[in-house]
């Protein structure tokens, strides 16, 4: 056996204490979930700063936007949130409709709200029970993915797909929903509840999640405010700013739910306020369903509104009707010139208001095409959220931001 | 009372008179342009003044206009007075060869990384901000993708060698 030697490194006398360390977390690291770097300046464990770099799966969607019609673009708007997509989806469509002028029927609105809150839910989830992962319970994450699957599913028996979803048409759907459909939808409204009521008594009162999340990344309503966030993130720090109720879309007006906030703006706070969300998408769907289920006769088989100008033809008249051929013809090649005209739109998407301005100059691609993208804009305040905690914190802090890489770089 | 978009149109007319023009309500979203070294005063009075509160940027992006010369570039500004849940929109025009407009990053910090991304495809110069670099692009990118002067691919080109994008 060779003798080992220790060998010291030989600092000056007290200059131990002012070193600090520069550690590279990301760009690719299972615990930030995505692509994400942060370049942070440790002293031990406690974070002296941190300086993001974003824009690694940036794929210039404003740009390509610019050579596609408006159908083409919504599989742009599937990968910005890819957890909640349906929103992206809907919020395109309804942007669309808001500069062509569309008015879409009441049970066109329903079925959209179905698929956003199973949209909603399906987002939530993942961010909480990843929350989960990064303190230490893997359980509750594997577990409920289950439930996520059944809301996939739903999805799939809606349009095919499951997670780059294309969901809907404008004016409405592209086929009505099936009653398998709704069948599924009636498992996930009947087994979901008490899933996530076992996925919140894994967390809420656990003492070692408590002390992971409890006044770490912290945020004052004003800061948030200032920086621009939205959705659950700002309503964490007690602002009830809600999109469904504040400038009301694909008549939310017509439900019956509250905004539940937070306080601190830290790390539980936001876990608690997504919890109550869920639950409150689940009174929604509730509701939606059960308006659905009292339109009758003719009513009942409505799913998209009358406009032969933007929404395809059924495919039998396209096969035997000269005027739908023709119809077919000009949306799939995007022929049909759009009207001239600003219009900005926004939803409340899983992170928060999901912006789409639309500037027409009335060809058949849009002039310009800019997403607000909440990730993007909340995601600056990181460094002030956590500077002067440890590193095990700020990993926390990122999942429970809820940072998706698609919709950060667009 | 409510705020109205007639009373905002009045208060920004008193103020800065010229300064502030076409005024305009496109599908009911309050919009209307501003010279380009005013926009920070009037974000600044639109800010501060208690029956305005526009206190919740909600959007800055930039827009390429190649027809309109010596006003190439717009600057777009969505606010919010999140009280009164009124919503407004306002652009102000800079010339493509020196395209300075004020930094909104000491009012609102959200404008930070906003007015980074509108420099990083436009090219916009924000003067005032403190880490005018490029966000999403490459570092060493030399131009502004999303100015009009910038075509994307001709898709129909046959002079790649696709075989490392699987087309070969």
């Amino acid at each position: 056996m060779t003798e080992h030697h220790q060998h010291h490194i030989k600092l000056p006398e007290g200059s131990i204490e002012k070193q600090t360390t520069t550690l590279n977390v990301g760009p690719t690291h299972p615990a930030t979930h995505g692509v994400f770097q942060n370049i942070m300046e440790l002293d031990g464990e406690q974070i002296v700063s941190t300086e993001q770099t974003v824009g690694y799966i940036h794929r210039a969607f404003e740009k390509l936007a610019e050579r596609r019609p408006l159908y083409q673009i919504t599989t742009l708007t599937d990968r910005l949130n890819y957890c909640s997509s349906p929103i992206n989806n809907m919020g395109w469509h309804l942007t669309c409709e808001k500069l062509l002028g569309v008015q879409t029927p009441k049970r066109v609105d329903y079925l959209r709200i179905i698929i956003m809150e199973l949209a909603r839910i399906s987002d939530h989830l993942i961010c909480n029970s990843i929350m989960g992962v990064d303190t230490g319970a893997y359980t509750g994450f594997m577990y409920i993915m289950q439930y996520r699957e059944l809301i996939y599913e739903i999805y799939e028996e809606i349009c095919g797909s499951r997670l780059t979803t294309n969901i809907g048409r404008i004016g409405g759907f592209e086929r009505n929903f099936t009653n398998t459909a709704f069948t599924k939808l009636e498992k996930f409204l009947k087994e979901y509840p008490a899933a996530l009521r076992e996925l919140q008594n894994l967390f809420t009162r656990n003492r070692i999640f408590m002390e992971r999340t409890i006044g770490t990344g912290p945020i004052s309503a004003e800061r948030a405010l200032n920086y621009g966030f939205t959705g659950p993130n700002l309503r964490a720090a007690g602002v009830d700013y809600d999109v469904r109720v504040h400038s009301p879309y694909s008549s939310y007006e017509d439900f019956d739910f509250t905004i539940p906030v937070g306080k601190n703006g830290d790390s539980y706070d936001r876990f608690l306020v997504r919890n109550e969300e869920m639950w409150q998408s689940l009174s929604i769907l509730n509701q939606a369903y059960k308006k659905v289920q009292e339109f009758k006769g003719a009513e009942a088989e409505v799913f998209h509104a009358d406009i032969p100008e933007y929404y395809l033809p059924k495919k039998e008249d396209v096969y035997t009707k000269m005027e739908s051929l023709i119809w077919h013809f000009k949306i799939v090649m995007g022929e049909v010139d759009m009207p001239k005209g600003e219009v900005y739109h926004s939803v409340e998407a899983g992170n928060g208001e999901l912006g789409f301005y639309l500037i027409s100059d009335g060809g058949r691609t849009p002039f310009r095409l800019h997403f607000r993208r909440p990730s993007f804009i909340y995601y600056q305040a990181y460094p002030e959220m956590v500077v002067g905690g440890m590193l095990s914190d700020a990993i926390v802090v990122m999942s429970s931001l809820n940072l998706i890489a698609g919709e950060l770089d667009a | 009372m409510a705020l109205t978009q007639e009373h905002i149109q009045q208060r920004l007319t008193e103020k800065f008179g010229d300064f502030v023009s076409n005024f305009e309500s496109p599908y009911g979203l309050l919009s209307f342009e501003v010279a380009k070294d005013q926009n920070l005063k009037v974000l600044q009075f639109l800010f501060q003044e208690a029956d305005l509160n526009f206190q919740f940027l909600t959007d800055l992006t930039g827009v390429n206009y190649p027809a309109n010369i010596g006003r190439e570039l717009a600057v777009v500004y969505h606010l919010h007075n999140l009280r009164d849940n009124v919503r407004i929109r306002f652009t102000v025009y800079a010339d493509i060869l020196s395209p300075d407009v004020f930094t909104a990053s000491k009012l609102f910090s959200a404008a930070n990384w906003m007015e980074r991304e509108t420099y990083d495809f436009f090219g916009v110069n924000f003067v005032g901000h403190n880490n005018l670099k490029r966000i999403l692009n490459a570092d060493e990118m030399d131009y502004f993708p999303l100015r009009k002067e910038y075509p994307l691919e001709d898709q129909t080109r046959i002079d790649k060698d696709d075989e490392m994008f699987g087309r070969g």
